[in-house]
């Protein structure tokens, strides 16, 4: 199985990016599934329901959803194993700007728009910084300038990140963004891989430094999700 | 260069003169607060007195802030891209939307315009997107696009993102909060231009000439007229963009020029598609790709008597504007205002 990690503000685009990219991808149906994580609320899961993707959705309450994502994106990945999945993509929508959910060897993509103001690229720390991929959306509305400088921004905080144009409404560039999926590694297990980058203080073993996935790493506040039965 | 290759000199030489030799490391310094600190001293000896946390949380240490910086040298050092020598474009028929193969073969060079018409919901923007995406044979139309006569390299593909191509639209507006002026001035130092003053000048009086109503360089991108925005995006895409392939999408009624638009596109040797319900425009073009069903139908050469009847085109069409200002300016219609012409 494949996995993808999609990280980025809220409403920047990110399901409707990955529902385009799905759909670029051409695998049969049911075979690609996605994790949401999301703080409070989410209606997410409706949309991929509606295209008939297995998904399921993981509520962070008071925890940041990037540090909850690492304490159960080893769970994700057994279940999209025991469902069969050939891609698994994780959603996450970092709200401090600072934690970036990403995994050494795992693809990494973060979700930007030109409209939340061409200085944001300067503005998101490691979320951007460490991606592999910057997929940015909305461009359907911006002049073509505006473009120009936000990429350049990006390239300025993250030089070597491939940048792509998606538009998340037609799909519009979705292609490119599907074949780098395509060139994703397989994995089995996520256990003993590092994150990128430390997660900033909060209250559980990777607030305090802990880069490594596993059960045993985990201390103080974790909360596991239950994920179906397959 | 590679980054290894600016390691040493970030290392050794006071930052004051790093600045002046790579101007945009102080957008790298401030993007990771290290703005107004001593520059007569060293990359790492300015490091010794920061607080490791603080560099930290972007996600650096000391010792990665040299190497992120001669990356960040290295991205942007001044190559000779290969985007911009592009001597034509191909344009590999795939199928209609019901499977009907197409049977064409276009390519097309820089200066020269190709229109796409058809039918609302016939598949002009869908073939504006497979030239953008230098489809591969991998989009619903299963078309191929060549560069320079091969298949795109996939680095070219898959990093030069909106590079290869510019595209205009209708529904494009500026968001910005900045000046006409601040505008084209940040643009042009993406660009990384040294001296910007002469192109951002030409850009707004070429901006100026095309549009219907004049504005100053003092006047918001927000607050210009449909009209202005259009002429300032084609006379920014024109000059300031790097982009060979420009692909434009519906401009019709926006109140500009179109005829000096089209030619200053030509002028810059870009390769221009444009998707158009507009027979000014449509006859402008070098060539005009027919579609119809999701299909290219047929490719048109723009005939030696298209060309002279769009004379009488343009003649009509600049009645149609004497009376649309006329009517602007408060004035009546008169008899006088249409010429004779036989009735059909
Ligand atoms: N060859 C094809 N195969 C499958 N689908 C196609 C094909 N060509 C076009 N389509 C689809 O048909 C729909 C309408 O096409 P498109 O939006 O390009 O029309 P248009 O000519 O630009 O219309 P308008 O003039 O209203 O802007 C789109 O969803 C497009 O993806
Ligand atoms: N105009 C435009 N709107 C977009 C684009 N991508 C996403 N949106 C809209 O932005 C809103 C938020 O998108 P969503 O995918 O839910 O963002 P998420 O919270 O990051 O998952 C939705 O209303 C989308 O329709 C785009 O490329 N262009
Ligand atoms: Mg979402
Ligand atoms: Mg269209
Ligand atoms: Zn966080
Ligand atoms: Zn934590």
């Amino acid at each position: 199985m494949k996995l993808i990690t999609v990280a980025g503000p809220p409403s920047s685009g990110k399901t409707s990016v990955i529902l385009k990219t799905i759909e670029a991808l051409g695998q049969p149906a049911g075979s690609v599934g996605v994790v949401k994580f999301d703080s409070l609320t989410s209606f997410d899961h409706q949309r991929y329901d509606e295209e008939q993707i297995p998904n399921q959705t993981a509520f962070a309450g008071k925890i940041c959803p990037d540090h909850f994502f690492v304490s159960n994106v080893e769970g994700a990945v057994e279940w999209g194993l025991k469902k069969g999945l050939s891609v698994l993509v994780t959603e996450s929508a970092g709200l401090c700007n600072r934690c970036s959910p990403y995994v050494n060897g795992i693809l990494s993509v973060c979700v930007i728009d030109n409209l939340s103001g061409i200085n944001t690229p300067r503005k998101i720390g490691p979320m951007l910084k460490y991606a592999d991929i910057v997929v940015v959306t909305k461009g359907d509305i911006v002049s073509q300038a505006e473009r120009e400088v936000f990429a350049f921004n990006i390239r300025e905080v993250n030089a070597s990140a491939t940048v792509l144009f998606v538009n998340g409404i037609t799909g519009q560039g979705a292609v490119m963004l599907a074949r780098h999926w395509q060139d994703a590694p397989e994995i089995q297990t996520l256990r003993d891989r590092k994150l990128r980058f430390t997660m900033p203080a909060a209250i559980c073993s990777y607030c305090t430094g802990e880069t490594r996935i596993g059960e045993i790493y985990q201390m103080g506040m974790v909360r596991r999700v239950e994920f179906d039965d397959v | 260069m590679k980054p290894i290759d600016y390691v040493a000199e970030v290392s050794s030489v006071p930052l004051g003169e790093i600045l002046r030799r790579y101007p945009l490391v102080a957008d790298y310094l401030a993007n990771i607060r290290l703005n107004g600190v001593d520059e007569t001293r060293t990359l790492p000896e300015v490091l010794e007195d920061i607080d490791e946390d603080m560099l930290e949380e972007f996600g650096l240490d000391r010792e990665e802030v040299i190497y992120h910086l001669s990356a960040f040298l290295a991205a942007f050092s001044p190559v000779k891209s290969s985007v911009d020598e592009i001597s034509s474009i191909t344009i590999l028929g795939g199928r209609d939307k019901v499977g009907r193969p197409e049977m064409v073969e276009l390519t097309v060079t820089p200066g020269e315009v190709v229109s796409i018409v058809g039918p609302t919901g016939s598949g002009k923007s869908r073939l504006l997107e497979d030239i953008e995406c230098l489809a591969q044979r991998d989009t619903p139309t299963a078309r191929q696009i060549l560069i320079n006569g091969s298949v795109p390299d996939v680095n070219k593909r898959f990093t030069s993102g909106g590079k290869l191509v510019a595209q205009l639209s209708q529904n494009m507006n500026f968001v910005v909060d900045l000046t006409v002026q601040e505008f084209l001035e940040m643009h042009a130092k993406s660009r990384m231009i040294s001296d910007s003053a002469p192109v951002v000048e030409k850009c707004f009086a070429v901006a100026n000439a095309l549009a219907g109503e004049k504005f100053t360089p003092g006047t918001k991108v927000t607050q210009l007229s449909g009209g202005q925005s259009r002429s300032l995006m084609i006379a920014d895409t024109a000059l300031l963009s790097s982009s060979p392939i420009i692909l434009i999408d519906e401009l019709e009624n926006a109140g500009l020029d179109r005829r000096e638009a089209i030619k200053l596109l030509i002028g810059n040797e870009k390769i221009v598609f444009i998707s158009t319900h507009d027979p000014l425009l449509a006859l402008r073009a070098n060539k005009r790709i027919v579609i119809r069903n999701g299909g290219i139908a047929k490719v048109i050469e723009t005939t030696a008597e298209e060309e002279q009847t769009l004379r009488k085109i343009e003649a009509i069409d600049s009645i149609l504007l004497d009376i649309r200002n006329q009517i602007r300016g408060g004035g009546f219609v008169t008899k006088d205002s249409v010429p004779e012409f036989q009735e059909r």
